[in-house]
């Protein structure tokens, strides 16, 4: 019977909460030793590593340790490991970059990553335009300034109407109504032509009217069919594509205060390498010419 | 310290130092630990031609291309199914054994014995049988003796466990390659730690921690009594043939004692260092080696064989009434280990017959929904999919899409008006798809338009298919 007896031998913490009490044991050897352990691991590692906060930095450590660092380091490999691929994509022509499997990939996969960053806010994270802002779609067939890779890279690296750059693509189109160019009725006929030779329903009495009016006015620059016209960057208006609208209002109100947009270069942004892996990644979503 | 406490929850290790043993099981265990072993080391080596593109390697888990190699079988990360299939056939198949055979897994194939009994045998061969063993142990002093056997038994131990860890890596690259890798240096630095732990944890597992293994880390000593029932064929003593036990003496015969000579042969044998005579326990693992030690004391005092041994527990009740024990294939043979060979049957048979029905092509269609269509200057609705096309042959093959329940519908890759893709060996290939309905049609003016996408394989005319939906202008 002396080992049931040894329990109550031992001191208790004096407290007594109905009668129950608590043994004052000691710590667990193993515990207070890691305990002590750590509070020396915790000094080491102040000298050692970034501690203490400070106002606008903190304490940095003998060894210099820095986690943004290693970030910068990471990136700085992954970029060398790709710099291969961006100095092949640099020697490789323009156009043939189609042609070569592998390296078309790569250019898709990157060209993917900078459109995220650098085209999506306007053109849409799929690509797809957004008409209210006349920002347009690129996975359709048409292109306003041509869809070879060497043209988009043009277009990508100065823009549309860019001022900052003097290469950027440049054409207005006269605000016809504003500016008393057309009377009402002559764009009223002009716009139920426009609406004949895109297949839409319309007044065939004022289209043949506005026929005339159109090759007088418009044909210069959007073609005597209204083919359209890369190289002064307008539209076809025999299509189904319309950048702002091809319902009869829409159509109205572009030939009265005109309409265009502005796309910014990216040369100065954008390493020429990348302008043209955006460029291939651009080609491949549909209408690549 | 808390561990001086009488009322410690932790019970220190008796070391166990079993003895020799020669006999029917014994020997069984031998070839059985020749033939588990032999197929662990060896597997890796083993050619299989697949042809130039795929590794020749006949069993191979390749990580990196997340391929699994077996002979003639491979199978991509969507046909992880058959693994899990193959799971739940280990799984009844161990309901299986246990239930008609009791732990007949424990006691003879699983690593754990087989790599303890093998460092148990080195062991033996350095330090010398169970009295040797014993001394040395108790021997305080460190002499240069004690130290040169036990110097030459750890080398040994981390000699087979470093080649237990070797062996394992080269389940997961080419073996060859690796081994030549491995004593350049050039090896990756995964290899080198795996080896390292799987070194470390053969040592621990084989040479120290042993038994403990068993009774304290494996879950299944636990759930094997719900797998057991008093037909299960088990390792057993026949105390009313054994009892009362008595020491042998020379020239004097008393009737009242029974067959038991208490001369702890069975206790010396076991490598759980149990004493089976006091009946079903969890720490046994029923390898039988006391049934050997017993028979070959029995042989030598003249009595009968089987004071110990295998056994059903409703033998041992019907042989003490005096009645005689059941045929060993009418216990095993009853409803419960019919229906698990019934189940366990059917998996394999469904997991062969998936494994062959299964083509050799195979796609994915994810259709791209921003936007959900597209309209071409000529007022085509194009949609949009990315299709991936897997090419499970080992060569480069034409692959062609098609469309089918939906005459409206034409389709054509990117880049081309035609839809045949070039597919690369061995590889899903993601290809941007294209399909259009004319200006006007229903399908261009409508919501959705049900149709199925079918692949063909240019060269055998096998095919496969997919159904999604065409996006109109009205979606």
């Amino acid at each position: 019977m002396a080992a049931p007896n040894k329990k109550h031998d031992r001191p208790t913490t004096g407290h007594s909460w109905d009668g129950i009490e608590e043994f004052d044991n000691p710590m667990p050897r193993w515990w207070l030793w890691t305990f002590y352990i750590s509070i020396i691991w915790a000094v080491i590692y102040m000298i050692f590593y970034p501690a203490w906060p400070l106002i606008n930095s903190a304490t940095s450590g003998i060894l210099g340790y820095s986690s943004r660092a290693d970030v910068a380091a990471e990136i700085a490999d992954a970029d060398a490991a790709n710099q291969v691929w961006y100095d092949r994509l640099m020697e490789t022509d323009p156009a043939a970059i189609i042609d070569d499997q592998e390296l078309q990939r790569f250019a898709v996969n990157a060209g993917a990553a900078v459109f995220r960053a650098q085209c999506s806010q306007c053109h849409g994270a799929g690509a797809a335009g957004v008409q209210a802002g006349g920002f347009p779609n690129l996975l359709d067939d048409e292109w306003m300034w041509g869809g070879t890779t060497e043209d988009i890279i043009q277009t990508v690296t100065y823009g549309i109407r860019y001022e900052a750059f003097p290469d950027t693509r440049w054409s207005e189109m006269p605000a016809f109504g504003r500016d008393e160019l057309l009377t009402g009725e002559e764009i009223d006929q002009v716009v139920q032509h426009v609406l004949s030779i895109s297949g839409q329903p319309h007044d065939a009495t004022l289209a043949a009217a506005g026929a005339e009016v159109f090759d007088y006015n418009c044909s210069s620059c959007h073609g005597i069919d209204g083919e359209g016209d890369i190289y002064s960057g307008a539209p076809a208006l025999n299509n189904a594509i319309w950048l702002y609208g091809g319902d009869e209002a829409s159509i109205r109100e572009t030939v009265t205060n005109a309409r265009f947009g502005i796309m910014p270069g990216f040369t100065e942004r954008l390493p020429e390498a990348q302008i043209r892996a955006v460029a291939a990644y651009v080609h491949q979503l549909g209408g690549g010419q | 310290m808390s561990s001086s406490d009488d009322n410690s929850l932790y019970a220190k290790r008796e070391p166990i130092f079993p003895k020799r043993v020669y006999g029917a099981f014994r020997n069984l265990k031998w070839w059985l630990m020749a033939f588990t072993l032999g197929i662990y080391y060896l597997t890796p080596w083993i050619r299989w031609d697949r042809g130039p593109n795929l590794p020749d390697q006949a069993v191979l888990v390749d990580l990196a291309n997340r391929r699994f190699f077996f002979f003639m079988v491979e199978i991509w990360p969507h046909e992880f199914y058959f693994v899990a299939g193959l799971l739940i056939m280990a799984g009844i198949g161990l309901f299986l054994f246990t239930s008609a055979l009791g732990r007949v897994w424990c006691g003879y194939a699983c690593p754990q014995t087989v790599w303890t009994d093998l460092y148990i045998l080195v062991e033996r061969w350095i330090e010398g049988d169970r009295n040797a063993r014993l001394r040395l142990h108790r021997q305080k002093k460190w002499d240069g003796k004690k130290l040169r056997l036990r110097l030459t038994k750890w080398i040994a131990w981390i000699l087979i466990a470093a080649a237990t860890g070797g062996a394992w890596v080269f389940y997961f690259t080419d073996a060859p390659t690796l081994l030549v890798d491995l004593f350049t240096g050039n090896a990756h630095p995964i290899a080198y730690t795996t080896i390292a732990v799987m070194t470390g944890t053969t040592f621990f597992f084989g040479g120290i921690a042993r038994e403990q293994v068993c009774i304290y880390a494996c879950p299944w000593p636990r759930i094997q009594a719900a797998m057991m029932d008093e037909d299960t064929i088990t390792v057993a003593y026949r105390d009313w043939r054994g009892e009362p036990r008595g020491k042998l003496k020379k020239g004097e015969h008393d009737p009242s004692q029974g067959d038991c000579i208490d001369c702890q042969a069975c206790v010396n044998v076991c490598p759980m260092g149990i004493d089976i005579r006091n009946g079903q326990q969890l720490e046994c693992i029923t390898c039988a080696l006391c049934i050997d030690a017993c028979d070959e004391m029995m042989d030598k005092i003249g009595k009968p064989r089987g004071l110990i041994d295998y056994m059903a527990l409703t033998d041992e009740v019907s042989e003490r009434a005096g009645g005689k024990a059941r045929n060993i294939w009418k216990h095993i043979f009853r409803p419960r280990t019919i229906l698990y060979t019934t189940l366990w049957s059917l998996v394999g048979v469904g997991l062969v017959v998936a494994l062959f029905m299964r083509s050799d092509i195979d796609m994915t269609v994810a259709p791209v929904r921003n936007p959900t269509f597209i309209t071409l200057s000529d007022g085509t609705i194009r949609n949009v999919y990315e299709i991936k096309l897997r090419n499970k042959h080992g060569e480069e093959r034409p692959f062609t899409l098609s469309v089918t329940g939906n005459d409206d519908l034409s389709v054509h890759i990117e880049g081309a008006d035609h839809a045949t893709v070039m597919a690369p060996p061995d590889t899903a290939k993601p290809v941007r798809v294209y399909v259009e309905a004319p200006k006007g049609s229903v399908s261009a003016n409508g919501e959705r338009a049900p149709f199925r996408f079918w692949v063909e394989d240019d060269i055998n005319g096998e095919r496969a298919y997919k159904d999604t939906v065409f996006n109109g202008k009205a979606n």
